[in-house]
């Protein structure tokens, strides 16, 4: 009996080439297509642009799609930034923070009234702090990574998501936050994450009539951090 | 579901009686074109990004069973299942088993058109399986047991006055005076209850937006983050995915989302666009435990090498739909199955017959926006045109238009007869309309003159004016 796999595969090849097999000539392309993964056209958007400007397009594209962003000197202003934020909108002062070693070097322990716990997020939390591994200008997207140190429901679960961005970490386009995935990936002898998250605004919908909402099922607030620190890597 | 793509005139004509209907369609006309136009005049490559997305689509149909394997191979390799399925049913069937092996009680689904497509609902509730729609509109049509009437807005067709009476229908464990008379308390009430069933499910459905060679990777993008919440929570993610959802690598796929947010609500991006690959691994603090992809044919391998095969080019972003005259009127419903509007008037015969589906193909002026909206450039009324040859050829059409359009052919063949005979009707309504100048009725116009005037012939036929102007000037 003809498994389903072999009559669509059959099915395929019988259409596109009156079932002859794919010429050796052709699959050679095909692999080597794969293994140079052509970037193609990208917008001038975010064309030549330095660190600077590439972390005021982002900043400006973030706030077109109502996140808000704060500018951190290093690291150590990260927990009174955190507490200010959460203060402005009347949240108690508590999150669930990633476990990522970028984090272990934050002195947290300035702001004792600030309730932290660092893993992965119950679905009681309210605010969740994350780190982004990459950004990307042309649209004010965040890149993150699954992982031992990043829960991905800490993205999805709180209702507010407080986001750090080493100001190194912002790219121009999409393209470019990808070829920093295949490096981190080359570097660790890793594959891909289970998940990776672009995520541009906080939630939102607009089923009901056309009109925006925020926080549909994820976040309704989202505030990041740069941190303009140029040895953070 | 059942199709009624054979009532579509009922269905449209019941449709342009419905106020509610006609509202909420006010509403959609008003928004969707001008917050694409808006996203597309801010990036000045938008016509480049679309031939761009043209051809990385029309490579990978071309190479489309190479690149399959490819996938499957990297799906496996990190730790996934692929699952094939011929048809509906065998797609239903696997991810019933799935279900079943895993003790799952109650499934939450991300929206998937391909889960329309293949009635999974239906087959789950059947099974003593509970589906749950997390997407805001699946769910609110869920409750009220409708069919999406848009693939991206499903349910776009409703006001929020119908929602709140859902609401108050369905959620009754609620107080009953709380108040729910804007979009964003119905908002906040839905969160609410979902927030409790994604927490419970056991097995999480999406769909896919793309599908990667490269890496085995399937992409959801989505505003509200339930596909999200769906794939994360449970033990394992099901992704209901059709098979030319197929792109080569990472980077085809960020050309394509490029142009596909754009084109369907005006954003430059979706706020979730997600990357998934296998399970959860080791060392990960969350994420399902098992991955798999029911990849579904169900007629569209022997649309390649056809006329149709442009069509699976489509990306399901809506704006053929969102700028057709005739959506706009109608609404997706009336088109009587799944896929709505022009897309789905080529879609639809193509996967569930002309025979059923013949009116869909003839719900078109022809005006040609959807193909110069549509961000993958497909030719849609030219498949349209190809369906209602097909529609003839099968011999589908009905009998007055047959001899009617047979008696033309006849005539349109015979050139002097032709000129004779529209003279002759020319100068013959010409005389007979010449005091009202236009006819109120007329036999065999009866589908012109039930809505409007008919205006009256001047006498002569164009070709008949065409030569005497000639001749006037020559000599």
């Amino acid at each position: 009996m003809t498994t389903a796999r072999e009559q669509i595969l059959g099915d395929i090849r019988k259409s596109l080439r009156g079932d002859a097999a794919l010429p050796a000539d052709d699959a050679a392309k095909l692999e080597q297509r794969l293994s140079n993964h052509p970037a193609g056209l990208i917008p001038r958007r975010s064309d030549g642009r330095d660190r600077a400007g590439l972390t005021a397009l982002f900043e400006q594209q973030a706030k077109l799609v109502e996140t808000s962003v704060r500018r951190i000197a290093s690291l150590a202003d990260v927990p009174a930034a955190v507490a200010e934020y959460l203060s402005s909108q009347n949240l108690p002062a508590g999150a669930t923070v990633a476990p990522d070693k970028l984090l272990d070097q934050v002195p947290w322990s300035e702001r004792p009234m600030l309730r932290l716990r660092r893993g992965k997020p119950e679905p009681t939390d309210q605010v969740g702090v994350s780190v982004a591994f990459q950004a990307i200008a042309e649209t004010g997207t965040l890149m993150l990574l699954s992982g031992a140190e990043s829960p991905s429901t800490l993205n999805f679960l709180p209702d507010t998501h407080i986001v750090i961005l080493p100001k190194s970490r912002i790219v121009g386009p999409m393209e470019e936050a990808l070829r920093r995935l295949r490096d981190w990936r080359q570097a660790a002898s890793a594959g891909m994450p289970r998940t990776v998250n672009f995520i541009t605004g906080p939630s939102r919908t607009a089923d009901i009539e056309q009109k925006i909402e925020m926080g549909a099922h994820g976040p309704r607030r989202q505030h990041i951090l740069i941190v303009e620190d140029d040895r953070l890597a | 579901m059942i199709p009624t793509s054979q009532s579509f005139k009922a269905n449209a004509h019941e449709a342009l009686q419905d106020t509610y209907l006609q509202k909420a369609l006010d509403n959609m006309r008003a928004g969707f074109p001008a917050k694409r136009l808006d996203a597309i005049s801010r990036l000045p490559e938008f016509e480049d990004l679309r031939d761009q997305a043209k051809d990385i689509k029309d490579h990978t149909l071309a190479h489309l069973d190479w690149y399959l394997e490819r996938y499957e191979r990297n799906v496996v390799a990190s730790g996934g299942h692929v699952h094939w399925a011929r048809t509906a049913g065998e797609a239903r069937d696997i991810v019933l088993q799935i279900c079943r092996r895993l003790g799952a009680r109650s499934v939450t689904k991300g929206k998937s058109m391909i889960g329309e497509e293949i009635a999974l609902n239906d087959h789950l509730e059947a099974n003593g399986i509970v589906p749950v729609e997390t997407d805001l509109g699946e769910y609110i049509i869920q409750l009220r047991h409708e069919a999406p009437s848009h693939i991206i807005a499903p349910a776009i067709h409703l006001v929020k006055e119908q929602v709140e009476h859902t609401f108050r229908e369905v959620h009754t464990a609620l107080d009953p005076k709380r108040v729910l008379d804007e979009p964003r308390s119905l908002v906040a009430e839905a969160r609410q209850i979902l927030r409790e069933k994604f927490l419970a499910a056991d097995v999480g459905v999406t769909g896919a937006n793309f599908l990667i060679a490269e890496t085995g990777t399937s992409v959801i993008v989505t505003n509200e983050g339930n596909g999200d919440l769906t794939q994360l929570l449970p033990k394992a993610h099901i992704v209901l995915a059709s098979l030319e959802k197929i792109v080569p690598t990472l980077e085809d796929a960020a050309a394509i989302i490029r142009v596909l947010a754009r084109s369907a609500t005006g954003q430059d991006m979706s706020v979730y666009t997600t990357f998934s690959t296998g399970p959860r691994r080791p060392d990960d603090l969350d994420g399902p435990g098992e991955y798999h992809v029911v990849l579904l044919d169900n007629g569209r391998s022997a649309l390649l090498g056809t006329e149709f095969q442009d069509m699976l080019r489509c990306i399901r972003c809506g704006a053929c739909m969102n700028h057709c005259p005739v959506y706009g009127a109608v609404g997706g419903h009336a088109y009587g199955w799944v896929y709505p509007g022009p897309m789905g008037a080529v879609l639809t015969p193509s996967l569930i017959g002309i025979e059923t589906a013949k009116h869909l193909p003839n719900a078109s002026t022809f005006c040609g926006k959807c193909e110069s909206v549509c961000p993958m450039k497909i030719p849609l009324p030219k498949m349209m045109r190809h369906y209602r040859e097909r529609e003839w050829q099968k011999k589908l059409s009905p009998p007055a238009a047959r001899i009617g359009l047979g008696l033309w052919a006849f005539l349109a063949r015979r050139p002097l007869l032709y000129h004779w005979a529209a003279g002759l009707a020319a100068r013959v309504l010409g005389l007979l309309g010449r005091r009202q100048g236009s006819f109120y009725n007329l036999p065999l116009a009866g589908g012109w003159t039930r809505t409007r005037d008919m205006p009256a012939p001047q006498g002569k036929t164009f070709q008949q004016m065409w030569s005497e102007r000639r001749a006037g000037k020559t000599a």
